[in-house]
């Protein structure tokens, strides 16, 4: 099998700017996304995700300007999340050079806003994206708005009705891991991909190239990180990285 | 010059930024004339069969199209679902396509625990030689993200085949007409230069 997962570089926007958070909080500016992307591309990245976390706080559409000039820099698959609530603004967003949209908040009131995306781009096209926790009483519960509205979802029933919602993938993002380099949350990981027959897609907590190997084996078909991209460590200084072919082969083959 | 054809699906401008990038004259367009006067012409397309199908027939395109493809023997590439839409039928939407190549499209039947859609990124074994593989690397990956896959009836038209759980055609050539599965304009290097080749067809 020559089919690797995927390793996502994750490019939080707010406001025009690039910024990276730290369990979905304390957002640092780090650079011009427009930069980063032309960087990532130089890396032969696998994909991006692009999210703005912006637009559901604020209630604002997406930045169509500034996801043209990214996409225009893009020579990869690119994913795009932030203030997409109707088809029209999907259609738009596509039409701009985006592979794949990636919905949440939206969802929370409009689950069939995912097979009206579907039923013309496919659903290979549509992404959702699950954000949780686990509360102080060990239940996991899925948050909407970028980790600031708390649901009764638990995330295993809400990753099957979006599934059966007609969603293409799953992103599987652990709040609480965020930024925190404490490795993936494989065994929720473990029990969704089990469930679900959809690719999933983790992201939250990666340190490094074992994470993806375990995150893979624990059935993700991609790995997603920000901070181990972004920072070098232990300081945390911006330095835009991405694992290189060797790299890749001395975990997977 | 080369056309996009515009048909009210995704996937246009990846391809137009892509050959903005290369310095290769491109157009999106949905007008008759322009896919007259055109080079050559890609048929890109992310979304489902039958929607595609009814926007190429709804923009009025099809007679145009079969003219300049089946007649003129002009140029086309079809991109995922563009090739798709090449063949005689598909799963998707029990929907009948084009017809320009002797293929079908299937809806991959995996019994092994792998995922679908298949998302992400392989490598190719090429069958035959062409224009568009003209020269190129070794040691390629391209980007594929597909629910239906192609079966060619006629192995003379397959140009590349890929794995996932089985063999499935990951590109074809008959005549003028070329399809691939995966996606050129979002495969670095490797898609530059097909669709470099694409260029000097």
């Amino acid at each position: 099998m020559s089919l690797r997962p995927r390793v996502i570089p994750v490019l939080l926007l707010q406001n025009g700017g690039l910024v990276k958070t730290y369990r979905f909080k304390q957002p640092k500016y780090v650079g011009d996304p427009i930069n980063a992307v032309k960087i990532f591309n130089e890396k032969e990245v696998d994909e991006l995700l692009l999210l703005d976390i912006s637009c559901s706080i604020n209630q604002t559409v997406p930045d169509y300007n500034l996801i043209l000039k990214i996409v225009s820099e893009a020579f990869m698959p690119v994913g795009y999340g932030g203030g997409i609530k109707t088809a029209d603004q999907a259609k738009r967003i596509f039409d701009l050079g985006i592979e794949k949209i990636i919905l949440n908040t939206a969802l929370q009131s409009n689950p069939d806003l995912i097979s009206n995306i579907s039923s013309i781009y496919g659903s290979s096209s549509v992404v959702a994206n699950i954000d949780y926790k686990k509360n102080i009483f060990g239940k996991y519960r899925v948050y909407f708005k970028s980790g600031t509205v708390k649901s009764d979802y638990n995330p295993i029933e809400w990753a099957l009705k979006l599934q059966e919602a007609g969603a293409g993938e799953i992103i599987l993002n652990n709040i609480d891991r965020e930024g925190t380099y404490s490795g993936y949350d494989v065994e929720l990981l473990l029990t969704i991909s089990r469930k679900i027959s959809l690719p999933v897609v983790i992201s939250g907590g990666a340190s490094s190239m074992k994470d993806f190997k375990k995150a893979f084996e624990c059935g993700a078909s991609g790995m997603a990180a920000g901070s181990l991209f972004i920072y070098k460590r232990p300081h945390n200084a911006v330095l835009i990285s991405y694992p290189s072919a060797d790299d890749f082969k001395s975990i997977y083959y | 010059m080369i056309l996009i054809i515009d048909y009210n699906i995704g996937n246009l401008y990846s391809v137009y930024n892509m050959f903005k990038y290369l310095g290769i004259n491109s157009k999106i367009s949905s007008s008759l004339n322009d896919i007259k006067i055109a080079d050559k012409l890609i048929l890109p397309g992310v979304g489902h069969f039958k929607t595609g199908m009814e926007n190429l027939v709804q923009t009025n395109l099809i007679d145009t199209l079969n003219e300049e493809v089946l007649i003129k023997k002009k140029p086309i590439l079809g991109i995922c679902l563009g090739m798709h839409l090449m063949t005689k039928h598909s799963d998707e939407g029990d929907y009948n396509g084009l017809g320009w190549v002797d293929a079908t499209t299937r809806k991959f039947q995996i019994s092994e625990s792998l995922k679908v859609p298949h998302i992400g990124w392989n490598d190719l074994s090429y069958k035959k030689a062409s224009l568009l593989n003209d020269n190129i690397s070794a040691n390629l990956r391209y980007y594929f993200v597909h629910s239906y896959h192609v079966q060619c009836n006629q192995q003379a038209d397959v140009l590349a085949t890929s794995m996932y759980g089985h063999e499935f055609v990951a590109a074809f050539q008959h005549e003028n007409i070329y399809g691939v599965q995966f996606h050129p304009e979002k495969s670095h290097k490797y898609g530059i230069e097909l669709l470099r080749n694409f260029n000097k067809i």
